[in-house]
């Protein structure tokens, strides 16, 4: 059973529409404020939209327009939602807390503990059926929380940022119980983590200020993002302007040229990106003499280590378009970068990757 | 002086103030233990009408209590957690109690409840007498007590949130099973300190009562009823009864107050 959903809310300048197949496990990226969490409240019937429909299968989770004003509410939705705190009843013990939801969903006391024990199990939590929550540390309150999600027999698993929370310790335990739990299993999960998304999920979906900024497999989008965001998890620079003849041209008249795909052929004037490391960036004092392709002069904005080199980020004053580039130590000493200097950026065009937006 | 290490702002003055204060509250309290008449003290508080005013006091401000746990819970619930038109004017009429005269109060109620009440008229016609019945002291002191556990139960339903809540709905569970299992487990220190204020007030309430169900010995005629009335003809009874209801609300503060929550959590390994 597919799920479909298109919503907006005009309040939070919210408005998307995507589709889960069957058993396909969805990763939703993107920055603070993007409209992720709103996202999934209105899926699970906590936030209501203005405007949209949503349905799983042949049930509908909602649907209002000018003439339909259906809402189901939350509980009868089989949409279980994880947030990024566990958020176990304190009152319950961690079997109970897991069948709380075969208990609302009708089970004998005795059926919901048998349940909870099988997904207790499934989570390596069993040994903790017993605690209180405030006997749990964060890691295996969280793993409850998953067994109590299950448990429930969602239709769509909604998962908000539930590594977030979580030490550096815990949170690869949790993501191997989910890997291991969310296969061939509709959910949806919030993440600002690329690690996340690549190892849980089939497809990833960039959102920003309350739109869909691109979608696609998580390899495809980290190795040719289109969106600022999805750039920045994959450690490039992204330029986007028109297709130009050897490269792109920004709106500003900038030129970036590049290599493109040999199996696609662009078409001058179609929108377009440039994506490069910032690896690919030197840094010069002063004009540069030779080829003066893909040269622009830029303010410093910052500098900042980035493993063992010193990464340069500046902007060129008016456009929005920062770039970074990564220099050794011993260069950034020698040329006495600080913030605030105007310096020379040059791109190697051979590492430019030119692609359609 | 203090026991905490490091500055805390306070100038030494402040101490003085705070002393005369504690000694105002603390001074009335010795003079009348002062003034007991140990010997007699069993046989005066074991009397007939004050056994008979001590019965009634404990039965009907029971009887107020869980009117107020009944009818406060849903208040509760409906200021705290929904929104609608009127609800702050509604929430400053749940709270009038708090500030209001209480022989103010008992003459509302008479005037609702009374033989020519707004309601009463009806209810008379049913055969239903309210004022000046044990009726009428339930519902004065239920009239007086209700904001205790309202006030107490919204604060608690406010800091415990609704995250709960929503977790709860998500796993499948109708909103009146996320009542029972989730919300009220929950809240349950403050609907219990809640309740206990409640008793208190109600067991301590004297001018709605005079007010709207008189004093009838056995009747209506509560704890505070008797000591009032005590006062001039039997000063040791009025005392020994009045130390009695001190030594109640003494228990009721240390019920609700001196319980402090111990439920930080302990820190365990990954």
């Amino acid at each position: 059973m597919s799920f479909e959903l298109q919503a907006s809310v005009r309040a939070r300048n919210f408005d998307m529409a995507l589709s889960l197949a069957e058993g396909e496990t969805v990763a939703i990226l993107g920055p603070n404020g993007a409209g992720k969490s709103t996202l999934l409240g209105v899926i699970a019937g906590l936030l209501r939209p203005d405007a949209g429909s949503a349905r799983i299968g042949h049930k509908d989770l909602f649907k209002l327009d000018g003439r339909t004003h259906f809402w189901s509410p939350p509980h009868l939705r089989g949409t279980a939602l994880l947030a990024q705190e566990a958020l176990l009843f304190p009152h319950l013990n961690a079997l109970d807390n897991v069948a709380f939801g075969p208990r609302s969903g009708g089970a004998s006391k005795a059926a919901a503990r048998e349940t909870a024990q099988h997904w207790l199990a499934e989570v390596d939590a069993l040994p903790l059926a017993d605690r209180k929550p405030s006997q749990l540390s964060g890691g295996q309150a969280q793993r409850v929380a998953v067994a109590r999600a299950l448990a429930a027999q969602p239709e769509l698993l909604l998962l908000d940022e539930p590594m977030s929370a979580l030490d550096i310790h815990a949170a690869p335990l949790l993501r191997r119980v989910l890997k291991r739990v969310l296969r061939d299993r509709k959910a949806i999960i919030v993440t600002h983590d690329i690690l996340d998304a690549y190892m849980l999920a089939d497809r990833v979906i960039v959102v920003e200020k309350g739109r869909i900024a691109e979608e696609g497999s998580t390899r495809q989008v980290l190795e040719r993002p289109r969106s600022h965001f999805a750039a920045g998890l994959a450690g490039l620079n992204l330029v986007s302007g028109t297709i130009a003849s050897e490269g792109i041209t920004t709106p500003d008249g900038r030129v970036f040229a590049g290599q493109h795909d040999p199996d696609w052929s662009p078409v001058p004037g179609q929108a377009g990106v440039a994506a490069f490391p910032p690896s690919s960036v030197s840094v010069f004092l002063g004009d540069v003499h030779g080829s003066p392709r893909n040269s622009f002069p830029v303010t410093i904005t910052d500098l900042e280590p980035y493993g063992d080199q010193i990464r340069v980020r500046a902007g060129d004053g008016h456009s929005a378009q920062a770039l970074s580039a990564d220099i050794t130590p011993a260069a950034s000493a020698d040329l006495g970068l600080v913030p605030g200097m105007e310096v020379r950026f040059v791109v190697k065009s051979a590492l430019v990757s030119v692609y359609p937006a | 002086m203090i026991k905490r290490s490091g500055y805390h702002g306070i100038p030494r003055w402040i101490y003085g103030v705070a002393a005369v204060g504690g000694l105002l509250m603390v001074l009335p309290l010795a003079a009348m233990l002062l003034r007991v008449n140990w010997p007699q003290f069993i046989p005066l508080i074991t009397s007939e009408s004050s056994l008979a005013a001590l019965g009634l006091s404990l039965r009907t401000s029971a009887a107020s209590t869980v009117l107020c746990v009944v009818l406060g819970v849903p208040l509760a619930l409906v200021l705290a957690r929904s929104e609608f038109p009127g609800q702050r004017l509604l929430r400053s009429f749940v709270l009038l109690p708090l500030v209001l005269p209480p022989v103010v109060g008992g003459l509302a109620l008479l005037y609702t409840f009374g033989r020519q009440g707004l309601l009463g008229k009806s209810l008379e016609l049913a055969g239903i007498q309210i004022a000046f019945s044990t009726s009428a002291v339930v519902l004065a002191q239920t009239f007086v007590a209700l904001p205790f556990l309202v006030v107490s139960l919204e604060g608690a339903l406010r800091s415990a949130g609704s995250r709960y809540e929503a977790v709860a709905a998500t796993l499948g569970a109708r909103p009146t099973t996320v009542l029972r299992r989730v919300t009220l487990p929950l809240v349950l220190p403050g609907l219990a300190s809640g309740a206990v204020l409640s008793f208190a007030r109600s067991l301590g309430e004297f001018g709605a009562t005079l007010t709207f169900a008189g004093s009838l010995e056995g009747i209506t005629r509560t704890l505070p009823l008797e000591i009032y009335l005590q006062r001039e003809a039997d000063a040791d009874a009025a005392v020994a009864l009045s130390l009695v209801l001190v030594a109640v609300a003494v228990a009721v503060v240390g019920l609700s107050y001196g319980r402090r929550r111990s439920s930080s959590p302990v820190e365990v390994g990954p």
